[in-house]
């Protein structure tokens, strides 16, 4: 099986894959306002420190486990130890959860592209969006399918497929080559026609405004490692599995920077055009900038309409630029995601590509109809929620824990990527993973876990909660363990690699 | 804009889009070095 194992057929390719996968939704509708929130310009500090000491050291890691032990996550973590298999599934599992959804508000983007050519939302964006479009129903309730939703959906699905069934090189490394450029520059444009409106100014003093006073303040911190970690899509199991499909030869911490700066850029760039319209939004209404800001779901589809409502000139074709941009983020990192559980099944079960796209990303889509009905959004809120703090926050936990200290393997690794890589890993890898990402996830874990348990999360039933919230998170370790149970099929080698790698000639240290 | 905002905001753009510039003419040229240096196959 790995004799036949494909690869990438560029660096290039490799790193807008890569690309891909970090930059999603998250930049565009998280990051501003996490930054507005946490000290503005003084955000830049500790978010760039957390960039340096958590997100490139942990893209590192699992760059170097993907290379060195050449399989899904699941198969590479079984390499590593044979007890680390089930991290592995775990992250699998909640890769799965997570397209499950993911692809529902790509589906509601792709609905609001169209939407855009006339504005369909005219007079009250949030009457639309949460009336009209979804005619939201009570938590925990069925409400029947919606339409507007399920058509997108099926074409959001059909889309993904077809990529994931041609292949890594032909499939993913090829939609990825259109998708980012094209994604950048819609970008561009959308950003250039923001910082042109009347009231960008305000936006953006908003934004950069520094208030030195929050940088003692340890939420800060944490609300800054939380940003990277969450958006650059480490700790379950994509990057380990992308990187699995890199030639011998890849430059792996070469790679770690670019991917971890490229998707730094986006974010800075989303801040600016996001910001920039929410203080053209603000001027408009003729309220302070504080009280246009939002983030999330409300920001892109009840402010962005609103914004594209009050623009000047042919505001439908910006509406079709900023939700095109979100059509493509979201598709990249969709499939990214996707990705992991296809290559673990491919692995475990023997399964041809097409058939494995067929059983889990069909699955997935199927599973994903239960978003497109009225009580939809209500349990997508809450799967998000609950799968991302205790899902993929508490597998990337396990995940540097058991490899830095259980297993004590990341002076193993650190030598693999050396051997790899011209640019040099010194000892601040070593105390970034062995240290710092411990410490901080460990912190951002249990004071999730206390905020959760001190009050209900939306102020919904406890009982909707427990099953699609904390029922969901649990449900995702338990069914990891139990794949990682089942056998590997014969032809599957599971002894760890000698290390095949001759060692590059001495470099500069970084 | 304030002079303070507009001096963040050149410090974030310079330190983010300037290390992915960094990052990425740092891996080419080593990248070439390395080519250069290699013995021939």
């Amino acid at each position: 099986m790995d004799a036949q194992r494909e690869e990438w057929g560029t660096r290039l390719g490799f790193l807008l894959a890569a690309v891909g996968s970090a930059v999603g939704l998250g930049n565009i509708w998280r990051f501003p306002y996490v930054a507005w929130d946490n000290g503005g310009g003084a955000f830049f500090v500790p978010y760039l420190f957390a960039l340096l000491t958590a997100g490139i050291p942990l893209l590192v890691l699992e760059y170097s486990i993907g290379h060195r032990f050449r399989g899904s996550a699941p198969l590479s973590l079984r390499r590593l130890h044979r007890r680390a298999e089930w991290i592995g599934w775990w992250q699998v599992v909640v890769c799965f959860v997570i397209a499950s959804y993911y692809a529902v508000i790509v589906a509601w983007a792709a609905a609001y592209t169209w939407f855009s050519v006339g504005t369909a939302w005219e007079g009250d964006p949030n009457a639309f969006f949460f009336g009209d479009y979804l005619a939201v129903s009570d938590a925990g309730t069925f409400g029947g399918f919606r339409l507007g939703v399920l058509v997108p959906l099926v074409l959001v699905w059909a889309v993904t497929l077809v990529i994931l069934g041609a292949g890594v090189r032909r499939g993913i490394e090829r939609a990825n080559r259109v998708l980012i450029p094209l994604l950048v520059a819609l970008f561009l444009v959308i950003v250039v026609r923001a910082v042109t409106l009347e009231g960008a100014a305000l936006g953006l003093q908003a934004l950069f405004e520094p208030d030195w006073s929050r940088i003692g303040d340890a939420s800060v911190w944490v609300a800054a490692y939380g940003q990277i970690f969450f958006s650059l899509s480490i700790g379950f199991a994509i990057m380990i599995t992308y990187s699995s499909y890199l030639p011998r030869d890849g430059d792996l911490t070469g790679n770690a920077f670019i991917a971890g700066f490229s998707n730094a850029s986006f974010e800075l760039l989303a801040g600016i055009g996001v910001f920039a319209a929410i203080g053209f939004l603000a001027t408009a209404r003729g309220v302070p900038t504080e009280e246009a800001v939002s983030s999330g779901i409300g920001l892109a589809f009840i402010a962005f309409p609103e914004i594209i409502s009050q623009l000047p000139g042919p505001s439908g074709l910006y509406g079709v630029l900023f939700f095109g941009s979100l059509v493509l983020a979201g598709l990249s990192s969709l499939v990214s995601i996707c990705q992991t559980y296809i290559a673990a099944l491919q692995e475990k079960f023997g399964m041809h590509r097409e058939n494995a796209v067929v059983v889990a990303g069909g699955g997935t889509a199927l599973v994903s109809i239960v978003y497109a009905t009225g009580g939809g959004i209500n349990t997508l809120d809450v799967v998000d929620n609950f799968i991302n703090l205790f899902g993929i926050a508490a597998v990337g936990l396990v995940e540097v824990v058991v490899v830095a200290w259980l297993l004590r393997e990341l002076p193993t690794l650190r030598d693999h990527a050396n051997a790899t890589s011209d640019l040099r890993l010194g000892r601040w890898w070593v105390v970034s993973l062995g240290i710092v990402t411990p410490l901080v996830l460990g912190w951002m874990l249990l004071d999730n876990l206390r905020l959760t348990l001190a009050e209900p999360y939306g102020d919904l039933p406890q009982r909707f909660l427990l099953v699609s919230g904390w029922g969901v998170a649990a449900l995702a370790l338990v069914a990891g363990i139990l794949l990682s149970r089942r056998s590997w099929p014969e032809e599957v080698t599971l002894q760890r690699p000698a290390d095949p790698m001759p060692r590059r000639p001495e470099g500069p240290s970084s | 804009m304030s002079t303070s905002a507009i001096v963040t905001m050149v410090f974030g753009m310079v330190a983010i889009w300037g290390g992915l510039a960094a990052s990425i003419a740092l891996t080419l040229r080593r990248s070439r070095a390395s080519r250069t240096s290699a013995p021939p196959r």
